[in-house]
């Protein structure tokens, strides 16, 4: 042991964790004279002695000490207090175990594990039982009374059977067990008569076996439901055993109880014989899943049961498989070709496969890498000569050996066997050094064994980190440095978590800084947000693209500013502006127009204008009203098209509404082509020429029209009065074209006459004419018009135009 | 690779069930109508019925339809609007009868805080159980398309500043990345396209579990904003799906049809019954003859048809030549296939006639407005196109606004112009605004303002005209444009070869640095971008296999865009294989419209 005690254990209150768990010690605590100089201390060592930290004890009266299965300490304080402290002394938390217990004190107190989580058992002054299963969803069970008791009962245990935690407990000769409702006594069977009375009890790492001490020296060994006797085993001592524990191995036949005196340990087993051992100083037992650690001031080893591939191997004179394959091994080394007589005694016995499969196994169960090695070697060996064993196991033998081994090194001091290393899993293990801050062995570990890095290297940086963000002695600009510097960009790193731990420890700045290497801003902003940080929030958001996410900020920052900042933030963050501006023409209408006249957008406030005179405005006035805005916005905007089209609008407007007053028919709305197009085909052709000139139509749009009116109207009288008003800006054949859609074929004739010569063709074959589409054709000599011609001739009634037209074509080919 | 992405459809059709679920029994879904057509591609009707849906509702305002259900789940897009209609779903409900169902809201693609916001408002976000979202970002329309189908994508983030399209895509192509691998190079150019690959490499580093282990599909990944090519979709498509699409309107995959030409020949009848609903029709690559022809040109049509005509009925034929049980046997097992193979030929004549009707060149009667001048519109089209007269304003048009033709066909037109001579002079521009506002009404100011925003009409600000330099280092003319047989992709606009797919295929071959020139005077950045690959997953490229593109389209594509891009993958020595992405599926028609700007006058 590295520690340098000096004080015997039995002066301090010891706890030791299992699965190599640290010990931590309670030193002058039952002093009862408390003076300044004598105050407790309190030590926590790794199993290896090493300190790790020590507290002077400020608190209560402690009356027991106890691991939590993630290895927190707790401290049971005579009040019924407990205090959780972590690996290093730092005090997390306290809870307390109810009114009651503080009244009448704890007296005896139990750590214990269940499926539940830790739980805490008390017996207090009035001889009452009160526990909980889980400290960290802490309900309190005050179990019922013990009829009868008057004095605290000589021995108790928390048992833990099909998922319910009860206790027993012994007074005088008489065992009784509580549970929730009800207090029983019950007998352990075959236990003979003369037993006496019990002096201590042992649990099973499992809860499955109990063993009970009486004062005649008797051990009684049975199932922890008291429902099947295992042994019985007389001794010469009768004093009570200061510890007895169980000493057994997952899946074993043998179950063996040992039993410690001040300077005797006695194993005992189903067999009328026991082996003993000679304490030279006080030691102290740690129950553990396969066997038992005990340690002293000097010395800590561990007790268990030889397991079997072990056993047949390293068994003197074996002539088990692996045995003769270790031995074939060395012998191979020492170039003896007794190696080959070994290896071929194996092979006979078709057994080499089982001699491997013993080697690997018995080399996980060892703890000296020497002995490891060679064992691993004798597999190695003996697997050359196989054709198909399966790698896997022999592979993972091998990483896994490498970890123990690393963390079983005194420096680290995690002394794990083979089965409780497999027991607790590698990220427990991992969790476990996390605890003790050896973040790079965890790392090399995660490296070693390949883990993925989401599950491995990233969760022990992430830890580090939240570690690194408490070092108050460090600057922000350091820490976040140096984070960065470790983390970088790894997969699956949250900096965001590592950010909430620093302003959890209010370093508000660091946390700004940490957030800055984050790259979910999902999980940026929310936080910048709680950190009252609502602009960088923002910067985040747009950042990120997520549009949801950046209105949640700017909403929010719409509650917590006032309007004009609001507006000014805005205006710094364009996608933001923009995406608020979607929301107001949905929303707020009034705040989109009060955003475009923050900005001076004149353009986007008249077309706002132009909208509500559409949309909110009923009457012309209004309409009038908003468009008259419109105008001067867009003028403002230097839209100098724009505003004069608005104008154009409004003077429309009242024209229209003008109309529809004198004319009794609706104008308003209409465009303006459609409202003079409506008076012409009611025959107002004043007033349309009227408009035709107040608006400047231009002439083309205004004959195309007004002959489509025209039509529409059949005043063919007007149309060929008006088609002589002037020559016609668009032709003639748009006139052929109208008179034919509207099925006046004769009419269409007279302007297809009329038609300049280019044209003269179309017009022809419009009104169906096609021998004088013909003639024309042949004129122009032009050949795509002839081909024209001839499509649309059908051979039954036009026979003699195709011919000319072929006539012609073929003249033209001659030339 | 079509076969992978089915595995999408399916991928996705899970989740839904999941979801279905999710909200234990017999629930009745109320649905954003936008949705059932993209939702139709992934999971049919019956599959839902399968999974207990009992009833499904049309989302409209007013009263929920009765059902005996006690779930009620709304499945919309975040829109404001809808949450109205939810609201006020809800709340007569509850006046009606007392609370006894449980409503639950599935957001597609996202759930929205401002949508949330919303509803409590309203004050009926408390009723609902469950407020959930289903990412449903890139749907497969074929195997070689997605799209999000998100229609205001353009708008939005050209016009509004609004890039929740822009993040839905950068979302859609990890989850595409996470089922297909990392995509190692990206090509993009454009502002948007910058952004969307920017939140990529962002999402990237945020995606826990480190490398993506998938070996990658695609090889690179091309970014394109919708605004590099806005000439493209104004252009009339001439492809036989484009023009189905220009005429009829394909909507998720189903397109609908005037029925004269598929009534049931039966003799004697005579014209009594014709069907009076429209045809639907569901046109995808699954139908052999549809997947032959949809990438021509319409000219390649024709004789496509008429080729397998004679095969189908020489194969009918043969049924006389069977004399044996054999093989008479042999035919009959034959007969389901050359049965749906001659329906699909007669669905896609019937649809070729009516597109000849409309399209032809010399139209025999003059019957209707908008079918009569096809063809003079699409002479003007190119004229602008290959740079003809651009500058001045055009008869063409102008005539057309005398004639009150749909003002998006101007629209269209105008906006042509513009983007052919790299914006209008002043006069041209006013002309054509003061023209556009007195036919059509002077509410269009918006929509003209609109159309400026976006860049698709400009002020020519310098004196200098882009277009032609463009036009020429990037061929996007081809005078000898061969639609038969065709050996550019210019057939897909019978001589425009559309600048988007060309950017594509100089970046394939020989690599943008060519054309650098050209690239500075498109709009936005052009750029590169690499990720990282674990060695192992890195290609070994065989002699002569293909690299895999995927374009994604920002604001849109159009089909010919596609098949110029098909044609590109099926080029012998072309060396690269192309999948396409868009935010929607667009056409010039739906594109302008999406950019207008609807007033109502209020009623008088």
């Amino acid at each position: 042991m590295a520690w340098n005690l000096k004080e015997d254990l039995r002066d301090c209150l010891v706890a030791a964790a299992p699965y190599g768990g640290p010990i931590a010690l309670l030193k002058n605590n039952f002093r009862k004279e408390k003076s300044l100089g004598s105050r407790p201390l309190l030590e926590i060592y790794s199993a290896s002695g090493v300190p790790l930290a020590s507290v002077l004890w400020k608190s209560g009266q402690v009356v027991q000490l106890g691991w939590t299965a993630s290895e927190d300490l707790l401290c049971i304080q005579e009040d019924g207090t407990v205090l959780i402290y972590n690996l290093f002394c730092e005090f997390k938390r306290h809870f307390s175990m109810g009114n009651e217990v503080l009244q009448n004190h704890v007296r005896e107190a139990k750590v214990f594990h269940t499926e539940y989580g830790t739980g805490v058992a008390i017996l207090t002054g009035a001889h009452r039982f009160s526990l909980t299963t889980n400290i960290d969803d802490l309900k309190l069970r005050r179990m019922p009374e013990v009829p009868g008791l008057q004095k605290l009962p000589s021995c108790w245990a928390v048992l833990s059977q099909d998922r319910v935690t009860i206790i027993l407990l012994a007074v005088g000769q008489d065992l009784y067990l509580l549970d929730n409702t009800s207090c029983s006594v019950v007998t352990p069977p075959g236990i003979s008569a003369h037993a006496g009375a019990y002096v201590q009890m042992a649990v099973s790492f499992n809860y499955r076996y109990l063993a009970l001490f009486t004062d005649t020296g008797s051990i009684w060994m049975g199932t922890s439901s008291l429902k099947e006797k295992l042994g019985e085993f007389s001794c010469d001592f009768r004093a009570p055993p200061r510890q007895m524990v169980w000493c057994t191995r997952p899946r074993s036949k043998q179950r063996a109880v040992v039993v410690a005196w001040d300077r005797r340990l006695l194993v005992a087993g189903n067999s009328k014989e026991c082996i003993q051992f000679v304490l030279d100083e006080d030691s102290y037992l740690v129950p553990e899943l396969d066997g038992v650690r005990i340690f002293s001031c000097t010395t800590h080893e561990f007790l268990h049961e030889i397991p079997e591939a072990s056993e047949e191997i390293f068994k003197i004179a074996s002539m088990a498989p692996g045995a003769l394959l270790l031995e074939a091994q060395r012998e191979y080394e020492k170039q003896s070709q007794k190696a080959d007589e070994y290896l071929r005694e194996i092979k006979d016995q078709n057994l080499l496969a089982e001699a491997v499969r013993q080697c690997i196994e018995a080399a996980g169960y060892e703890h000296e890498p020497e002995t490891q090695k060679s064992l691993l070697r004798a597999a190695s060996f003996g697997k050359c000569f196989l054709d198909k064993f399966p790698s896997e196991s022999f592979v993972w033998t091998c990483r896994d050996l490498r970890v123990l081994n690393a963390i079983r090194d005194y420096q680290i001091g995690i002394p794990l066997t083979f089965a409780q290393y497999k027991q607790l899993t590698i990220e427990v293990l991992l969790d476990r050094l996390v605890l003790r801050r050896l973040y790079p062995l965890a790392i090399k570990i995660c490296e070693y064994l390949r883990l993925s890095e989401f599950q491995g290297v990233s969760r022990i940086l992430a830890h580090w980190a939240c570690y690194k963000v408490q070092q108050k002695d460090k600057s922000d600009e350091e820490v976040a440095h140096a984070i960065n510097q470790k983390l970088g960009d790894t997969p699956g790193i949250s900096y965001s978590e590592i950010a909430a731990r620093a302003y959890d420890c209010g370093r508000t700045e660091l946390a700004i800084k940490l957030l800055e290497y984050e790259p979910r801003s999902g999980e940026q902003v929310p936080l910048l947000l709680k950190m009252k940080k609502s602009q960088l929030a923002l910067n985040k958001a747009i950042e990120s693209g997520d549009t949801d996410l950046v209105y949640t900020v700017v909403l929010h920052l719409k509650n917590e500013l006032n309007r004009g900042t609001f507006f000014m933030t805005l205006q710094k963050q364009p996608v933001a502006l923009s995406l608020y501006r979607q929301f107001c023409k949905h929303q707020e209408l009034e705040t989109l127009k009060d955003l475009y006249n923050q900005d001076d957008d004149h353009q986007e406030l008249g077309n706002f204008h132009v909208h509500s005179s559409y949309s909110s405005e009923k009457r012309i006035e209004g309409r009038v009203g908003a468009l008259q805005n419109a105008v001067d916005e867009y003028y403002k905007a230097k839209n100098e098209f724009a505003a004069k089209a608005t104008e154009d609008q409004i003077k429309l407007l009242r024209m229209q509404r003008r109309l529809q007053d004198e004319l009794d028919k609706p104008y308003v709305d209409y465009s303006l082509h459609d409202t003079v197009y409506s008076l012409i085909l009611d025959g107002n052709h004043k007033r349309a020429e009227q408009l035709y000139r107040d608006f400047r139509i231009p002439d083309k749009r205004f004959w195309w029209l007004k002959i489509s009116a025209l039509a529409e109207r059949e005043d063919w009288e007007e149309m060929e009065k008006f088609s002589k008003s002037k020559k016609s800006p668009i032709g003639y054949l748009p006139f052929v074209e109208i008179c034919m859609k509207h099925h006046n074929r004769h009419e269409a004739k007279k302007y297809a006459a009329r038609v300049t010569p280019e044209q003269r063709v179309k017009a022809h074959i419009l009104v169906r004419e096609l021998d004088q589409a013909a003639d024309a054709a042949i004129e122009h000599k032009n050949e795509n018009e002839m081909n024209l011609v001839l499509s649309k001739c059908t051979a039954a009634t036009d026979s003699l135009v195709v011919e000319k037209i072929n006539r012609a074509k073929a003249q033209t080919l001659k030339k | 690779l079509s076969l992978s992405l089915s595995v999408t459809r399916i991928h996705i059709g899970l989740t839904l069930k999941f979801r279905g679920r999710d909200v234990r029994k017999s629930p009745a879904i109320v649905w954003d109508e936008y949705l059932t057509g993209p939702f139709g591609l992934i999971a049919q009707y019956s599959l839902l019925k399968e999974h207990e849906v009992e009833k499904m509702f049309t989302l409209k305002a007013g009263r929920l339809p009765p059902a005996d259900v006690k779930n009620i789940i709304f499945l919309v897009r975040p829109r404001l609007e809808l949450m109205d209609i939810i609201a006020e779903n809800v709340l007569s409900e509850d006046r009606v009868r007392s609370p006894l169902r449980d409503f639950h809201i599935l957001f597609v693609p996202r759930r929205s805080l401002l949508c949330e916001q919303r509803l409590k408002d309203q004050g009926v976000l408390g009723s609902f159980i469950h407020r959930e979202q289903y990412s449903l970002d890139l749907i497969p329309f074929d195997g070689d398309l997605l799209s999000m189908e998100s229609e205001s994508a353009f708008k939005e983030c050209y016009l509004e500043n609004d890039q929740t399209s822009l993040y839905q895509a950068a979302k859609g192509l990890m989850t595409l990345q996470a089922l297909y691998g990392t995509i190692p190079q990206i090509f993009g150019k454009g502002d948007c396209a910058r952004h969307v690959a920017n939140m990529m490499i962002r999402m990237k580093r945020e995606f826990p579990g480190g490398q993506n282990s998938i070996f990658p599909i695609f090889d690179t990944l091309l970014l394109l904003d919708r605004n590099v090519d806005l000439l493209s979709p104004l252009a009339t498509q001439l492809t036989y799906e484009g023009l189905i699409d220009e005429i009829y309107g394909i909507q998720n995959t189903y397109v609908k049809l005037p029925p004269e030409k598929f009534a049931p020949k039966k003799q004697g009848e005579g014209g009594k019954d014709l069907p009076t609903e429209p045809k639907k029709l569901q046109l995808n690559s699954a139908e052999e003859l549809y997947a032959e022809i949809r990438d021509k040109n319409f000219n390649a049509v024709g004789s496509v048809l008429s080729k397998k005509a004679k095969i189908i009925s020489a194969a009918f034929e043969e049924r006389h030549h069977a004399k044996t049980v054999g093989e008479i046997k042999q035919f009959v097992s034959q007969l389901p296939h050359m049965q749906a193979a001659r329906s699909s030929l007669a669905n896609h004549t019937s649809i070729a006639e009516l597109i000849k009707d409309i399209t032809s060149k010399y139209p025999f009667q003059y019957s209707t407005y908008a079918s009569e001048d096809f063809f003079d519109n699409l002479t003007v089209e190119q004229e602008f196109m290959s740079g003809i007269d651009t500058d001045k304003v055009n008869n063409y048009t102008e005539d057309c606004i005398a004639q009150k033709h749909p003002l998006i066909k101007i629209l269209r037109l105008v906006c042509l112009q513009s983007v052919c001579n790299s914006g209008l002079k002043q006069k041209v521009l006013d002309h054509y605004k003061r023209e556009i506002l007195q036919t059509y009404g002077y509410e269009h100011i918006l929509t003209l303002n609109n159309l400026e925003k976006a860049g698709l009409l400009k002020l020519q600000t310098s004196s200098r005209n882009n277009y032609p330099t463009i036009r020429k280092t990037m061929r996007l003319w081809m005078d000898d444009v061969n639609e038969q047989n065709p050996n550019d992709i210019s057939y897909v606009y019978s001589g425009y070869a559309p600048l988007s797919v060309r950017l594509a295929q100089l970046l394939a071959r020989p690599g943008w640095r060519s054309i650098e020139e050209v690239l500075k005077m498109l709009p936005g950045p052009h750029f590169e971008e690499r990720q990282q690959l674990p060695t192992g997953l890195q290609k070994k490229r065989q002699q002569g296999e293909n690299r895999v593109t995927l374009v994604f389209f920002l604001g849109g594509v159009t089909y010919a865009e596609i098949a110029a891009l098909r044609f590109l993958s099926q080029m012998e020595d072309g060396g690269t294989e192309y999948v396409i992405a868009t935010t929607k599926l667009i056409n010039g028609t739906n594109w302008i419209k999406s950019l207008m700007e609807k007033l109502e006058p209020p009623p008088f």
